[in-house]
């Protein structure tokens, strides 16, 4: 089979010199914030204070400011908490997998992706320590020699998560940095002022873009994201079994391991073309960040959605075929008890919205995609609270029965975490390159050897 | 004035990538073997150009990572089947299946984190602001778009005229000779950086103050000390007489209590019957009992020679007649109620320990008053001459 790979599209649209590449990534880090930077960060920073209020009631008076009780134990916290991971899960699948995969035209949103994966997993942190009750004394969930001389339970998911989470957030957080040094090396050689160079000297650590570091580098990436892509399956999946390990009705189930990292994916697309939409129109990123990227995003959003979808039929399928009557019960409740309403958004914003992204227009169409992915923001959010809720609050125990209702405190740390989500992600867009400037150079057009006459091709 | 720095190599800065990649074929021709390229970004091919060797830096990742998913199972079958053994759920102490993911985890964590410290601490000698290459315009050329080769002046071959004519050949952009930077010294003693050593040890020590000694004890980091309940000397509005606690309603009787029906009579008509037999088990409690509460008065073998004697007055003998005439319910009754000087001792021993005592007084009684028609008694029963 001949396939002619010279004529692939490039990457880069608009044929820009490496130079103009550089210059249009590092402005927004050069140039004062203008007014609508001080608009955004003042209604994100509203949202993280609202937040940080309602955490600080929290802890003042106990977690009975939050909507949960017997038998709804588990609501919005660990609703946020999956829901949080899940977004985070993109930046490693675009990162790593996409790496892997030798697709190229991750470059352009694999930084921007990765950073949001480290917010995103900070906003999910919060939850299950604030969900203690007593935070600052989270040092409990790690193994350490104390004096009651107990170890914590290395048997239990909610522990496994504890090493999960943490594990996936140091190294998402080393594989950034990993990307960034050499961003940090060409920044520095920009730098106009004494004190952003003492900054990015420091950060860079010497870099010298020596091919000879290059090459160690390379094979370091490659390892990353070797050991990256099995860890953000493995996460999701170890989320999963938070509710799989259990015996409950509609959480006791072996398809929610692919079905859950499946559904991470979809919101964490979702959620990177949320951002990007408006990051590419503010800086001036349409050629770095093309509609050719977001079309293939889409085509991953609609992939994802439709796994989703079977997903949520599978378990339809099986609590029939399985003939057992509380699991069947557990389905039907889902979509005609209660919590229907719940149950009939998360259908209609992950399995039907997104099948429109069949359609080229619509995929290549920004207004249309921005509405879509933000629908599926929602449904994924209501993914997780179908399933942690509609199973607590129907158990085994009819006279226990009870239909939780989330209170302001609950709606306001859930807010205050898309304030803390935004900030960073807005601190992040002036502070850092939100495309990586050394990967983004390396495949512009030009930017390799052509290796014309070459005798020993590479 | 030049002359004055050492010259640390000469360089020479290309355009394009097909250039490079030529360029830095001929240098390893030519021999050289202390040189480098710098480019922006990895250059495809050029590694084969340099003849650079593979990267080693897996190595490092594998045994790293094994480590550390050996180390993770090792400390959980230590901790969960040897210095600590709890059963969970029916599993076994080392329940493999479930040590999986966290095994996992620490695998990847250790190999990640190892490799990526052992890249820039081992493999680059990072960090190193220091090297001659930093603040060149060289420097700032290969950092942005353009592609740069260096030989450096201890390479055996170096000379300074013939690296010039060699790259001059290649037709760079620009030659540039690169020398080390002047030293700076700096001394720990700088007034600035004392200032902040100093500054930094008042705010970690008052952070560190506040935390143990304030903020501890400040609601709710408080370990729940100050809780909304009533505890038993804590006042309360509610109830009229302002008492958090409540006493008990007229005619309560306490669980395990039976009250005692002579309570406060001197010479009662009637009097309890003893309950128990003197057996070995219940001998041995009322001799316990008796040497705790009543031996300080009445003595060991209640002969009334008191360790305390000539503090109080002197309590009576119990083996007088009237003593061993006494009921069982009698001496019962005494211990429960108090007689004279002696006060109850109700609160302190129990219904059946005041029995097991009163037993044994009974016994002391036999065994002070015996007759040597009790030793023919003893002989039958042991077998040997009780006399001796």
């Amino acid at each position: 089979m001949n396939i002619d790979y010279s004529n692939e599209k490039s990457v880069v649209a608009g044929r820009l010199t490496l130079a103009q590449i550089e210059d249009l990534v590092a402005k927004p880090m050069g140039t004062k914030p203008d007014k609508k930077f001080f608009i955004a960060i003042s209604i994100s920073l509203t949202a993280l204070l609202i937040g940080a209020i309602s955490v600080g009631l929290t802890f003042y008076y106990g977690i009975g400011m939050w909507g949960n009780n017997q038998p709804v134990g588990w609501a919005f916290a660990i609703v946020n908490f999956v829901f949080w991971v899940g977004i985070g899960h993109a930046g490693t699948l675009i990162s790593a997998i996409l790496f892997l995969l030798r697709q190229k035209w991750r470059t352009g949103i694999a930084r921007f992706a990765e950073a949001m994966t480290i917010f995103a997993v900070m906003c999910a942190g919060i939850f299950p320590i604030i969900h203690t009750g007593r935070p600052w004394l989270a040092g409990y969930l790690l193994p350490y020699p104390n004096q009651h001389s107990i170890w914590v339970n290395f048997t239990s998911p909610l522990v496994w998560d504890v090493f999960a989470v943490s594990t996936y957030f140091t190294v998402s957080l080393v594989f950034w940095y990993v990307g960034l040094i050499p961003d940090f090396a060409t920044l520095r050689d920009r730098a106009t002022t004494k004190f952003k160079k003492t900054i990015y000297s420091i950060f860079s650590l010497g870099w010298m873009h020596s091919n000879r570091h290059w090459t160690h580098y390379e094979k370091a990436y490659v390892l990353l994201a070797g050991f990256a892509t099995p860890l953000v399956l493995s996460v999701h999946t170890i989320v999963s079994f938070d509710f799989a390990v259990s015996i409950l009705p509609g959480w006791h189930t072996t398809i929610f391991p692919p079905y859950f990292v499946a559904g991470a994916i979809f919101s964490g697309f979702a959620m990177v073309v949320t951002v990007l939409v408006f990051v590419r129109k503010i800086f001036n990123l349409e050629n770095i960040i093309t509609v050719d990227h977001l079309e293939k995003m889409n085509k991953i959003i609609l992939a994802t959605g439709s796994m989703v979808g079977y997903a949520y039929a599978m378990e339809f399928f099986i609590a029939w075929y399985s003939g057992v009557s509380v699991e069947q019960f557990v389905f039907i409740n889902r979509a005609l008890g209660p919590y229907a309403w719940a149950y009939w958004i998360m259908v209609s914003c992950n399995v039907i919205f997104p099948q429109l992204f069949w359609f080229k227009k619509i995929r290549r169409s920004i207004p249309i995609m921005i509405v879509i992915v933000i629908l599926v923001n929602v449904g994924m959010w209501f993914e997780r609270f179908v399933i942690t809720v509609t199973s607590l609050s129907r158990d085994f125990l009819p006279s226990a029965w009870a239909y939780y209702k989330p209170t302001l405190i609950d709606g306001g740390i859930l807010l205050g975490s898309f304030g803390l989500f935004f900030t960073l992600v807005i601190l992040f867009t002036k502070a850092l390159p939100v495309v990586s400037i050394s990967e983004i150079k390396a495949v512009a057009d030009g930017a390799q050897p052509t290796h014309q006459g070459a005798e020993n091709h590479a | 004035m030049l002359n004055d720095k050492k010259l640390f190599g000469i360089a020479a800065i290309f355009n394009t990538p097909d250039e490079i990649i030529n360029a830095a074929k001929k240098v390893v021709e030519s021999g050289f073997t202390k040189f480098d390229v710098n480019s922006p970004y990895p250059v495809h091919g050029m590694d084969s150009a340099m003849k650079l060797k593979s990267s080693k830096l897996g190595f490092v990742t594998l045994v790293m990572g094994l480590t550390g998913g050996a180390l993770a199972l090792l400390f959980m079958y230590w901790t969960m089947s040897v210095n600590y053994r709890i059963v969970i759920g029916g599993k076994p102490f080392f329940a493999f299946p479930a040590l999986i993911p966290i095994t996992f985890e620490v695998t990847v964590l250790l190999g990640t984190v190892a490799t990526v410290v052992a890249m820039i601490a081992l493999f680059f000698k990072l960090p190193n602001n220091n090297h001659p290459l930093h603040d060149t315009n060289y420097m700032k050329s290969v950092s942005a778009d353009k592609f740069g080769i260096i030989i450096e002046a201890n390479d055996a071959k170096f000379d300074e005229k013939f690296v010039r004519d060699f790259f001059q050949d290649l037709h760079p952009l620009n030659i540039e000779m690169i020398y080390y930077p002047e030293e700076e010294n700096y001394s720990v003693f700088q007034p600035k950086f004392l200032l902040f050593l100093f500054t930094t040890a008042i705010i970690v020590s008052g952070a560190t103050y506040f935390t143990l000694n304030k903020l501890l004890y400040i609601t709710p980091f408080n370990w729940m000390d100050d809780q909304e309940k009533l505890n038993p000397q804590k006042p309360s509005d509610l109830f009229s007489n302002g008492f958090g606690m409540r006493t008990p309603v007229e005619g309560t009787v306490a669980r395990g209590f039976i009250p005692y029906p002579y309570k406060g009579e001197t010479n009662p008509v009637h009097v309890l019957s003893n309950p128990f037999l003197p057996t070995k088990k219940n001998l041995e409690l009322g001799k316990a009992k008796f040497n705790t509460f009543c031996s300080p008065c009445h003595g060991y073998f209640a002969d009334g020679d008191s360790r305390l004697r000539g503090q109080f007055p002197n309590p009576p003998t119990l083996h007088s007649k009237r003593a061993i005439d006494f009921s069982d319910g009698m001496i019962y009754h005494i211990i429960t109620n108090g007689q004279n000087v002696m006060p109850s001792y109700a609160s302190q021993i129990s219904r059946d320990e005041r029995w097991a005592i009163v037993n044994y007084i009974r016994a002391l009684q036999r065994a002070k008053n015996a007759s040597s028609a009790d030793l023919i008694e003893i002989n039958k029963e042991t077998g040997t001459n009780g006399a001796n």
